[in-house]
């Protein structure tokens, strides 16, 4: 069949919210674009990891540390269900693992921020993973089928992540004075960045035609954007506290809130490799992988030895 | 160089698959041999079906069923977990599915609506 008539007949599936499976025949686009997507995902789910489990030896109590640890073993199966995915797209495992550590891959720049107190874990969860799921809920109807049933699995398991994070710093909101401030100061630095996990605006942004198109994404990033502003501009309420953005109000006529200007040379900055913590996490990630060669190569050795005696014993 | 490529239940060629190309980056392989790729199966409980769910690496089938409890089954999901390395699974052609499925199209009185039975035949 011609490759025009191909395309024809896939966009065809698309438009008629047929999930395509990694068997069928798909425009190398789109195979790139969910690719990168995909791996972006999991390896953003991986170093995900890194600012969170810096507070797991100091969580303020044996409860709070045994929810943390959860949600970090959470984020590391994340990262698997993700990996899983992409890998039916045809790129090996390790060869994604080499992309991240070599740079070449990205990950969401969100976690090239530090987590400077504990308040910033309870700020993670209800902020950071509160946009990630406004982007996995939507994902969720992605066309492509391996990557919607992985996202499937991830927001049920997310909204446990952004419960405990917003609960963990309902806590510090009625605490004393200094937890309070602390609460405030994790909500202040983690604002911002949070905002720029939807991404460049639309009328930036290169790939979102398309994505549209093929149904890898069905909302725009300021849509995305703007129901995470109108969602934690209630929420905040709740706590007590204020989002440090004094354009922040209520448009009464757009029935939205609007808010101000993003620093988007910070967004960039932070993208491009210069964030505060971008070399400290790759240099984690590169480190866990050197020092667990020895762990992975005696495992198959050890696979290969049993095989063998099973093997004599037949 | 024989790459670990997955594509659910088993593999197509290169040469069919979407425009087909994979990176040039991606034929430099390290010299690490990787862990094979295991699909994995689990019952959800006690009387349903074991149901794919996804796939891990593993160095054998111990450490794949041990990986995949904590992969999957971190929310008492699973009462059984069965798994297989992915290039033993043979997966049909979706480009013969016309030829494959055809011969059930035209076979209507499979179904139990095809037979109009009086009103007083209750509940058959």
């Amino acid at each position: 069949m011609p490759v025009q008539d191909l395309e024809k007949k896939f966009q065809e599936k698309i438009d008629n919210e047929v999930k395509i499976e990694p068997k069928d025949w798909m425009p190398e686009a789109y195979r790139k674009t969910n690719l990168r997507q995909i791996s972006q995902h999991a390896h953003s789910e991986v170093v995900g990891m890194l600012p969170e489990g810096n507070w797991i030896t100091r969580a303020p109590s044996l409860k709070r540390k045994a929810i943390l640890l959860a949600k970090v073993q959470d984020e590391a199966g994340h990262g698997l269900y993700l990996y899983s995915a992409a890998e039916t797209l045809g790129m090996g495992r390790d060869e994604m693992i080499n992309d991240l550590h070599s740079g070449k891959a990205k990950y969401s720049s969100i976690f090239n921020y530090p987590t400077l107190t504990w308040a910033d874990i309870g700020a993670i969860g209800w902020l950071v993973d509160g946009a990630a799921i406004m982007n996995q809920v939507m994902l969720t109807r992605t066309s492509y089928g391996p990557y919607a049933r992985a996202m499937v699995r991830i927001c049920k398991e997310e909204s446990f992540h952004q419960r405990q994070g917003f609960e963990s710093l309902l806590v510090l909101s009625r605490g004393s004075k200094e937890q309070k401030e602390m609460c405030q100061d994790a909500i202040n630095r983690w604002w911002w960045p949070a905002l720029m996990m939807f991404g460049p605006k639309d009328s930036e942004s290169s790939h979102s035609e398309q994505s549209m198109l093929w149904k890898i994404k069905r909302k725009s990033n300021d849509e995305l954007r703007q129901n995470f502003v109108d969602m934690i501009a209630e929420q905040v309420k709740v706590l007590g506290m204020t989002l440090p953005d004094p354009d922040l109000k209520w448009n009464e006529q757009r029935k939205h809130y609007d808010f101000g200007e993003i620093n988007w040379e910070e967004f960039w900055n932070v993208v491009k490799g210069n964030g505060p913590c971008n070399k400290q996490r790759l240099d984690a990630r590169r480190k866990a992988h050197d020092e667990g060669k020895w762990v992975r190569e005696a495992a198959l050795a050890y696979a290969a030895k049993k095989a063998a005696e099973r093997k004599d014993a037949a | 160089m024989n790459l670990i490529r997955k594509f659910y239940y088993g593999d197509i060629p290169d040469e069919k698959a979407g425009g087909n190309e994979i990176s040039k980056s991606s034929q430099s392989q390290p010299d690490e041999k990787s862990w094979p790729l295991w699909e994995v199966f689990i019952r959800s409980k006690q009387g349903l079906d074991h149901k794919h769910c996804g796939s891990l690496h593993a160095a054998d089938a111990q450490m794949a069923i041990e990986n995949a409890r904590d992969v999957y089954t971190r929310r008492m999901e699973g009462v059984s977990i069965w798994v297989v390395e992915s290039k033993y699974i043979t997966a049909s052609n979706p480009e013969e599915a016309g030829e494959l499925y055809e011969p059930a199209k035209d076979k209507v009185y499979r179904h139990p609506t095809f037979y109009n039975l009086p009103d007083e035949v209750n509940h058959m």
